[in-house]
């Protein structure tokens, strides 16, 4: 018994990370992962080894984010439409052409191994819009598909692409001028 | 029918969100054959992807 709440304190850190990316606010991170800790203690039972403790609590947390997007959204009035397209407007011409088309990046996948390049990237997530990149750890760090997405945002499918194909291409943008180009 | 590069972009990263409809995935595929620009940009959304993923599994910034 005791073994298993100290193995789930050791995921403390880990969590509390996991849930700063998506929150970006860590007071807000802070409450999900405790409600996080008390679910998964109340509930030893679910877990019993069925699978990996870190991918177990990890799944607990998701849905304590979720909600915690739901609650915030709620309270926030969204949508203070976050200035149109005017990043992408500046990339082509009024032709739909690249004004700089992308290189080649040397060898990206050795960033992946960099402590230096996991900084340079949440750098450039920390610039994006809210909202924006809300939409995006959605999608890409916590895994969710577009139409829950949508649903929690409160927009449109239609919507819902633009949002992440601004944060693609800021952050590329992004990851080109700090980093590749460096 | 051709399309232009900016529409490009916003289809691959469509692409990494839901299937594309048959007539988009040809078109993509047609335009990427022949732009080096919208190639590269393909390529880097896959590593941002991949890096993204990765991203939680750093031991948080002292």
């Amino acid at each position: 018994m005791d073994d298993f709440r100290s193995r789930v304190q050791g995921e403390r850190a880990y969590l509390l990370r996991y849930a700063g990316l998506q929150l970006r606010d860590s007071h807000a991170a802070e409450d999900t992962v405790q409600e996080t800790l008390l679910a998964a203690l109340a509930g030893e039972a679910g877990f019993a080894g069925r699978s990996n403790l870190r991918t177990w609590l990890t799944g607990i947390l998701k849905h304590k984010i979720i909600d915690a997007i739901r609650r915030s959204s709620r309270e926030a009035t969204l949508l203070a439409a976050e200035a149109g397209a005017t990043e992408l407007d500046a990339l082509f011409d009024e032709r739909g052409h690249w004004i700089d088309a992308p290189g080649a990046w040397a060898d990206p996948d050795a960033s992946l191994e960099q402590k230096r390049f996991f900084a340079a990237l949440e750098a450039c997530l920390a610039r994006l819009p809210h909202k924006i990149a809300q939409a995006f750890m959605m999608r890409e760090h916590l895994g969710l598909e577009t139409g829950e997405i949508c649903k929690e945002l409160g927009v449109t499918a239609t919507h819902c692409w633009v949002l992440l194909y601004r944060a693609r291409v800021a952050l590329r943008e992004c990851l080109e001028k700090d980093w590749f180009r460096k | 029918m051709m399309l232009s590069c900016k529409e490009v972009t916003r289809l691959v990263s469509q692409g990494l969100d839901r299937r594309l409809p048959f007539g988009r995935r040809v078109a993509l595929r047609v335009h990427l054959a022949i732009c080096d620009g919208c190639t590269n940009f393909s390529k880097q959304m896959g590593f941002l992807r991949k890096a993204v993923a990765k991203l939680a599994e750093q031991s948080p910034k002292s």
